[in-house]
């Protein structure tokens, strides 16, 4: 509550190093959480976290015995920031229904990192959000952003990360009413892609300021983030067309490999038919979304090395293409060797991704419940941290407490994935975060319901 | 009394009727046409068909036990047999023949109960052809009844069992309407009909709805209410229509005569009037909530609960003195305006004031972790200095909802003599790591984590991906 922001003034400014001591540390990359635990944070990245870890001369030292120290959570399918309300649609840039443009949009203008949710997720420990725009009168989206949940006014992390594409019942409602149809317009589109990458150079320039890094081999070069909307002005295209020349041009890059995409299927014939593009198209970067019956056809999913960002709890029959959905799903795909991250798919994913250290949780439950397949407390935390940033090509960066990455970490009041945790302490880039939001000073003003001496609306 | 009892005993009264008439001389004609005599029209026209399953008399004993009214009992042991609870305590003896379970580093709880649930009239897959919970073709709907929309083989109803421990629940209409029809109340239990799920005797509620829901999907087809004021005028007209309704039918069961127009909704009206029928109102604002115990006082009814009592906590105080339970959510928000001002304390804020609060769920995922809402519920309050023992805390998900459906003389405690709707947790209920591992429902083992042949598979799922998987 109050104390949490009072308790850990650590750092103002990412310039320090701080060194958090005592803590129960769990690393994010898997492994299970080390007692006494020590995290170095230097510049804004972590340079060393573990046991032992020598802590420099300078360091601000933070006590946290008694405490747990993680990565912060990263929301790896979400819409968070591109909604105040979802019902004022005056408030929801999630999709535009009446937009003549589809793979060509970007979310990163519409990220408001002013947004209640980003601050009320912030205070739950979300640092980091995979998020997508939703499609209206197409199979395509438009072009997803990594974003940071901090309370500067610089959220996005890398901006048009990757495209998004429907093609399970959604997508064949965007594509006229069958999935047959969404495979051809599908197809359709990377054609026009490929012969506007054919006939003209891409202009667009680098995605921003900075300085390329080494980088995780799995990762996309940061740097590598052109305007792909943009095309040289003397480009010509065939004549039988049916994407804008944006569109069109939003999807070189997904050809050439350069940018992921992110198909949302269900179905386990759907995903099958998600893997077998790749022997059509070569150098696609594929990541599955939703995946609720990859359970079913795991081991084809493992031998594609497709990573996967699944719902966890979905687990029924809610449509035709989610029959075999089990809260099993993500730990049996990770059996199988899937690369299983955990996203908000059709989940309050514009508010609620505080909700995945929940579900997290949950799935570490599966493990005590016979004929359920669940994930180790490691693996679990995995999934919410670092399974999600190397699903959309940023494990280098984000996701973890490993060394490098950038100073994401969370002190909790106990154990983060059980339901009466609460951070106490947020970090983004190594910055100490606020966490009062509106909820915590509605809160604040109606500890007691009853009105003093002067009405409510003077009490803050 | 059960409906099978009462059901006899009407029949035995008529029967008597009919011998006293064949026993009397007719009288003699009077000078005006005698008035007829009155006739009751049936309160209860589907009655359930619920009949508890068998079980095997089991006590239960080295285990932590919540009785759901805020009693604790820890290395305590219950017994319950006939589906009924016998005794419960630090120690109890099992009688011959009695299963008996060691409850180490275990939890016994009262099955939880759900006063907000769709299952079956919003039922999974949820495709259009399942949109069966709002008759959003008028405002005013107290005609429609949800158990004419159940769908029993749902298969969120088994998701709520094994996944969640609810052994009863409410399902509602849905909001579109201001008054959205008649609730009914169901054991949780696999049948092939509705009639078979009905908890026997439970009263009936009535679904009003105030805020957002009923001005925009009337407003927006330029209908009457399309603004909060309009919500509340029509509720008021239609309250008035009722009162005179009730007048009318009161004074012809009494006393005879020409029997008066049949009017369906209004038979449901008169019930809440009469206090047979208890309201369940939609409600997320604080302010709104306040306007609606006063039109109930204007009519003579009183609210059981508002649901999705998102602003309760800012009327606690209000709920408190007016007898008004809060069915509320953990940390659901701004999905819409109404919903802005929610706080995660409001469930131990309301609790705290000294009002009666629930946790529900409103939805086919929610409801299977309505315990761990709870859990997030009462840490949230502790963090702001409201300590709640969690064994007080289960009273938002047992006698508490129990009160507000009108059951609580029946279940949603682990008292002597009530229904045996209990829950073995295989761990600390309030830990996101725990799991129910047997529920019984009057006594009978419906689900068992340890054996596959206690796990409902409704005919839904037969020969579907996943059939009889865990779920």
């Amino acid at each position: 509550m109050f104390l949490a922001a009072s308790c850990f003034v650590v750092a103002p400014v990412a310039a320090q190093t701080v060194a958090i001591t005592g803590g129960t540390v769990a690393l994010g990359d898997g492994s299970e959480p080390i007692e006494g635990g020590i995290v170095v944070i230097r510049d804004g990245r972590i340079l060393a976290a573990g046991r032992g870890v020598a802590i420099p001369a300078d360091a601000q030292r933070v006590d946290a015995t008694g405490k747990w120290v993680t990565p912060g959570i990263i929301a790896g399918f979400s819409r968070i920031g591109l909604v105040e309300i979802d019902a004022v649609d005056a408030t929801n840039d999630v999709q535009a229904g009446n937009s003549p443009f589809s793979a060509a949009i970007d979310v990163a203008p519409a990220v408001n990192p002013r947004a209640a949710a980003i601050q009320v997720n912030r205070a739950g420990g979300v640092t980091r959000a995979v998020v997508a725009p939703g499609t209206a009168r197409s199979i395509f989206g438009g072009q997803g952003a990594v974003i940071d949940l901090g309370v500067d006014m610089s959220p996005i992390t890398r901006a048009r990360a990757f495209q998004f594409v429907e093609l399970g019942e959604e997508g064949a409602r965007g594509a006229g009413g069958s999935r047959a149809s969404a495979h051809v317009l599908f197809r359709n589109a990377l054609r026009e892609a490929r012969d506007l990458g054919r006939f003209s150079g891409i202009a667009g320039g680098r995605g921003g300021e900075r300085t390329p890094r080494a980088n995780d081999q799995r990762d996309l070069p940061l740097e590598d983030q052109p305007d792909n909307r943009l095309i040289s002005a003397g480009a010509t295209r065939p004549e039988d067309v049916l994407l804008t020349r944006f569109d069109a041009a939003a999807l070189v890059p997904v050809l050439q490999g350069r940018q992921l995409l992110l198909v949302h299927v269900e179905r386990a014939s759907d995903i099958l038919q998600v893997l077998a593009l790749k022997a059509e198209f070569a150098k696609l970067r594929l990541v599955l979304v939703g995946v609720a019956e990859g359970w079913t056809v795991a081991d084809k999913i493992a031998a594609a090395g497709i990573p996967v960002i699944a719902s966890a709890l979905t687990d029924l029959p809610n449509s035709f293409e989610q029959l075999a959905a089990t809260q099993s799903n993500i730990g049996r795909m990770r059996a199988a060797g899937v690369k299983v991250a955990m996203g908000m798919i059709d989940d309050d994913d514009s508010r609620q991704v505080r909700l995945e250290r929940q579900y997290a949780g949950n799935l570490v439950a599966l493990t005590r419940v016979p004929r359920a397949t669940g994930l180790s407390w490691g693996e679990a935390l995995a999934t919410i941290t670092s399974a999600p940033a190397e699903a959309v090509g940023m494990g280098g960066e984000l996701g973890s407490l490993r060394a490098g990455r950038r100073a994401d970490v969370v002190i909790w009041d106990g154990d983060p994935l059980e339901n009466s945790s609460a951070a106490l302490m947020v970090m983004i880039d190594g910055v100490q975060q606020p966490l009062d939001n509106h909820q915590t000073k509605l809160r604040d003003r109606y500890r007691t319901p009853a009105e003093g001496q002067l009405p409510k609306a003077y009490e803050r | 009394m059960s409906n099978r009892l009462r059901a006899l005993i009407a029949v035995a009264l008529a029967a008597a009727a009919v011998a006293a008439c064949a026993a009397k001389t007719p009288p003699a004609p009077a000078a005006a046409a005698p008035k007829a005599p009155p006739e009751r029209y049936s309160r209860d026209p589907y009655p359930s068909t619920y009949h508890p399953y068998p079980g095997t008399p089991t006590l239960v004993r080295n285990v932590t036990i919540y009785d759901g009214e805020g009693g604790r009992i820890d290395n305590g042991a219950i017994l319950f047999a006939d589906g009924k609870i016998v005794a419960l305590g630090r120690s109890v003896d099992a009688p011959a023949g009695a299963a008996v379970i060691d409850g180490h580093g275990k939890w016994v709880t009262p099955g939880i109960i759900d006063v907000h649930s769709h299952l079956g009239d919003y039922p999974s897959p949820s495709v259009e052809a399942h949109q069966d919970g709002n008759e959003a073709t008028g405002p005013v709907h107290p005609d429609v009844w949800a158990e004419h929309s159940v769908w029993p083989q749902d298969p969120g109803f088994s998701r709520a069992l094994v996944n969640g421990g609810v052994t009863t629940l409410e399902i509602l209409p849905g909001s579109a309407n201001l008054f959205g029809g008649r609730s009914v109340t169901l054991k949780n239990v696999p049948a092939r009909t509705v009639q078979a799920m009905k908890f026997p005797g439970a009263p009936y509620g009535l679904k009003m709805a105030c805020g957002e829901n009923p001005k925009r999907v009337y407003g927006g087809r330029n209908q009457m209410p399309g603004s909060r004021m309009a919500n509340i005028a029509m509720d008021r007209a239609t309250w008035a229509r009722a009162a005179e309704y009730k007048r009318k039918w009161d004074k012809y069961e009494k006393s005879g005569g020409d029997m008066p127009t049949r009017d369906i909704g209004l038979d449901t009206l008169r019930g809440v009037l009469a206090g047979e029928i208890l309201v369940q109102n939609h409600c997320y604002r604080a302010d709104e909530m306040a306007i609606v115990i006063d039109m109930a006082k204007e009519f003579g009814y009183h609210v059981a609960a508002f649901h999705h009592a998102v602003e309760a906590y800012k009327i606690a105080d209000l709920l408190r003195d007016n007898h008004v339970c809060a069915a509320m959510w953990a940390d659901w928000w701004g999905f819409k305006m109404e919903a802005y001002d929610a706080v995660s304390e409001n469930i131990a804020l309301v609790h705290n004031a000294g009002a009666c609060a629930i946790v529900h769920s409103d939805d086919p995922n929610g409801i299977q972790r309505l315990y761990q809402e709870a859990a997030k519920a009462v840490a949230a309050g502790r963090r702001i200095g409201i300590a709640i023992p969690d064994e007080v805390a289960w009273e938002w998900l047992s006698i508490n909802p129990a009160r507000a459906i009108g059951i609580a003389e029946r279940t949603g405690s682990l008292k002597p003599g009530k229904m045996a709707d209990v829950v073995l947790w295989n761990g600390n209920p309030f830990s996101v790591y725990t799991r129910p591992e047997k529920v019984w429902i009057d006594g009978a083992l419906l689900y068992d984590a340890l054996d596959p042949a206690r796990h409902p598979v409704s005919d839904f799922e037969l020969g579907q991906p996943g059939e009889g998987d865990v779920k």
